[in-house]
């Protein structure tokens, strides 16, 4: 996975579709990462930090009992214990070194289920710059604790109030609050996704845990690679960071969206948020609404570069709905002692159901954990009738 | 009646001395909303741009957000405003101002033939960038709809000279940074924004965002060829104001940019 060509196009997808005055903006955040990803220092000081700080490397842990109740070899990529409690803090920590780099001091950031809202409050209280965190009026109510644990952590959470209040409006109010403040602000986008340079920006800052997966499978597995990786896929940023890692191999990459959500499959091309990608929308064009069980997959995009795996066939991605998501969760929970986040247990609930039709049995899977379950257990206590 | 082109209207009028002013209102933010229109033209807007709802409009702020949900919930369509429009005989050029995944999911070709037929003079597509222009354009300039470019006070001048040569009918100066919306006083940008313009395009240079009070417009008219007022109209149409209304709001406007 290479970089975008000079208008930030990954084939058909991508782009920088902004309005003029975010133009700049663009440029400036394109020209300083371009500057900073060249430079040994700053990619010292950002592995410092993500080892010392953020908890790296994250292990490579396999599940014997579920993978024997499966007949698979199935590993997990253990992001859900990098430090915030997933991988976005690999992208937040190279987005707040690079703020400040540029000499800014405020970072602004949009989140769905809190996680990526966590994660930048927690790396501008490392470094000493403000936040302020958009976040849908609707997911504010269903993430009240991680609204808690950003204001704790020093940040402004501003719930918004636009559209259908969820992911998708509060990248829109970001995106207007960037133009309007963007001398001292940087937009700290949450993921493979928006205009250029963001999706290949995401991209390499998450690569880390695809390069560390692939090392780490090397030391693990006869012939290095698992035959199938797997991530599930919001925006994208966990599934691209780990494919980062894979894509000059021959494993399978599978990216498995919520079916409410599933942008490759029910989407059509369109250009929203900055960039052009597949996205759910109706006959004229209006965006619908994403629906699923997991906040941080309520988007009805996808980043750019996935619609481009996808359309050249690199990629697969498939589909989970919300009830083999619950399953897989507390089947993951009660076999291996590891409650993941809503979002990972979609690519789980995938993987289960393709063991014995596109996974063979006896195959190896390496599935990205990128989240762990603590800020879903009162919403799955709920869904699961108060306990089982 | 066939409205004339935009470029050639503006340019007309600006060079026998007027001062132009552009009224702004969302499509189907009101039933009336061609009343409205028709209203605005006859107390003397020198085109009138017209909003074709979004369900993300990233470019505006709280009231013309507020005015494309209510266009949207009302049903509102682009086949149902251009139908509209193609009745409406405003007499003075329509641009409309949407932002191109409208565009782009009717088809380039369809959209800009479905503009032409109901006598659209020009388009703003806001989030469509001089970089990814020409395919729009192929379609949309033989065919005489004019696609008007946005020039910010962040526009770095390399960026400006391209953006001067490939606007049409008019240059869409943005008069601050930020998002469409009411505000209280204009901004240090405006008269550096309307230099830039002029330093790279002959055509009519006006400045919108955030132009919203009679003073503002003669402000923004004292540098620039003309004002183009939005969120300020809109308010006032979702407070439900009507033609009369409109119509009142605008010869202040124009009472004032002429003095």
């Amino acid at each position: 996975m290479g970089a975008p060509d000079d208008r930030g196009r990954f084939g058909a997808f991508g782009g920088r579709f902004v309005p003029e005055p975010l133009m700049e903006a663009c440029l400036e955040l394109e020209a300083a990462f371009t500057d900073a990803w060249a430079d040994p220092a700053f990619r010292r000081e950002l592995d410092e930090v993500l080892r010392d700080f953020g908890g790296r490397p994250t292990p490579v842990t396999e599940c014997h009992r579920l993978g024997a109740e499966l007949g698979i070899r199935l590993l997990l990529k253990r992001e859900d214990l990098a430090h915030t409690g997933s991988h976005k803090i690999n992208n937040v920590v190279g987005q707040a070194l690079l703020t400040k780099r540029m000499g800014k001091t405020k970072m602004i950031a949009e989140t769905g289920a809190g996680q990526h809202g966590v994660a930048s409050a927690t790396a501008a209280a490392l470094l000493g710059l403000e936040c302020t965190v958009y976040m849908g009026e609707l997911d504010t109510e269903r993430q009240a604790l991680n609204v808690f644990r950003m204001e704790l952590l020093g940040a402004t959470v501003h719930p918004v109030t636009s559209g259908s209040r969820t992911l998708k409006d509060a990248v829109n109010e970001a995106m207007r609050t960037w133009v309007a403040e963007v001398e001292d602000t940087h937009y700290c986008l949450g993921s493979v996704m928006g205009p250029h340079p963001f999706p290949y920006m995401v991209r390499e800052f998450q690569r880390v845990l695809g390069d560390e997966a692939r090392a780490q499978c090397e030391a693990l597995l006869e012939g290095g690679v698992p035959d199938v990786v797997v991530a599930c896929v919001g925006g994208g940023s966990n599934a691209a960071g780990l494919f980062a890692g894979f894509a000059d191999t021959d494993a399978a990459l599978v990216g498995v969206e919520a079916s409410g959500g599933a942008a490759i499959t029910n989407g059509v091309p369109g250009v929203l948020h900055g960039m052009a990608s597949q996205l759910l929308q109706d006959d004229v064009g209006q965006i619908l609404e994403a629906h699923s069980i997991s906040a941080g997959l309520d988007y009805p995009g996808i980043g750019p570069e996935h619609a481009h795996l996808a359309a050249i066939g690199r990629a697969r991605y498939e589909t989970a709905s919300d009830a083999e998501v619950l399953d897989a969760l507390v089947a993951l929970s009660r076999t291996e002692g590891i409650i993941p986040a809503l979002e990972p247990a979609h690519a789980l609930a995938w993987v289960r159901r393709a063991v014995g039709e596109s996974i063979p049995r006896g195959a190896t899977v390496l599935l990205n954990l990128s989240g762990r379950g603590d800020k879903d257990v009162a919403q799955v206590r709920d869904l699961l009738g108060g306990g089982q | 009646m066939r409205a004339p082109a935009l470029g050639a209207h503006l340019r007309e009028r600006r060079d026998a001395g007027a001062k132009l002013l552009v009224p702004y209102l969302m499509a189907g933010q009101c039933t009336d909303w061609v009343e409205v229109a028709q209203a605005l033209a006859a107390a003397g807007a020198d085109a009138i741009e017209v909003g074709l709802p979004f369900s993300d409009p990233i470019m505006d702020g709280p009231i013309i957000q507020r005015a494309a949900e209510v266009a949207l919930q009302a049903g509102t369509t682009p086949a149902s405003v251009l139908a509209q429009l193609r009745h409406a005989e405003l007499g003075v050029p329509v641009v409309v101002m949407t932002y191109y995944n409208l565009v782009l999911r009717a088809g380039l070709d369809r959209m800009a033939g479905r503009l032409a037929e109901a006598g659209v003079a020009g388009v703003i597509l806001a989030d469509l960038p001089l970089e990814e222009l020409d395919p729009w354009a192929e379609v949309a300039t033989p065919i005489g709809i004019e696609t008007v470019l946005l020039l910010a006070p962040s526009t770095s001048p390399t960026r400006a000279a391209r953006i001067g040569q490939r606007t049409q009918g008019f240059c869409y100066a943005v008069g601050r940074m930020g998002v469409t919306g009411e505000r209280q006083d204009l901004g240090p940008a405006v008269s550096e924004v309307t230099q830039l313009a002029r330093s790279v395009t002959t055509a009519p240079v006006l400045v919108g965002v955030g132009v919203s009070t009679p003073a503002q417009a003669a402000e923004v008219a004292s540098v620039a060829d003309g004002a183009i007022v939005g969120s300020a109209l809109v308010r006032r149409l979702l407070e439900g104001a009507g033609p009369e209304v409109a119509a009142a709001f605008l010869t202040e406007l124009r009472c004032a940019v002429d003095r």
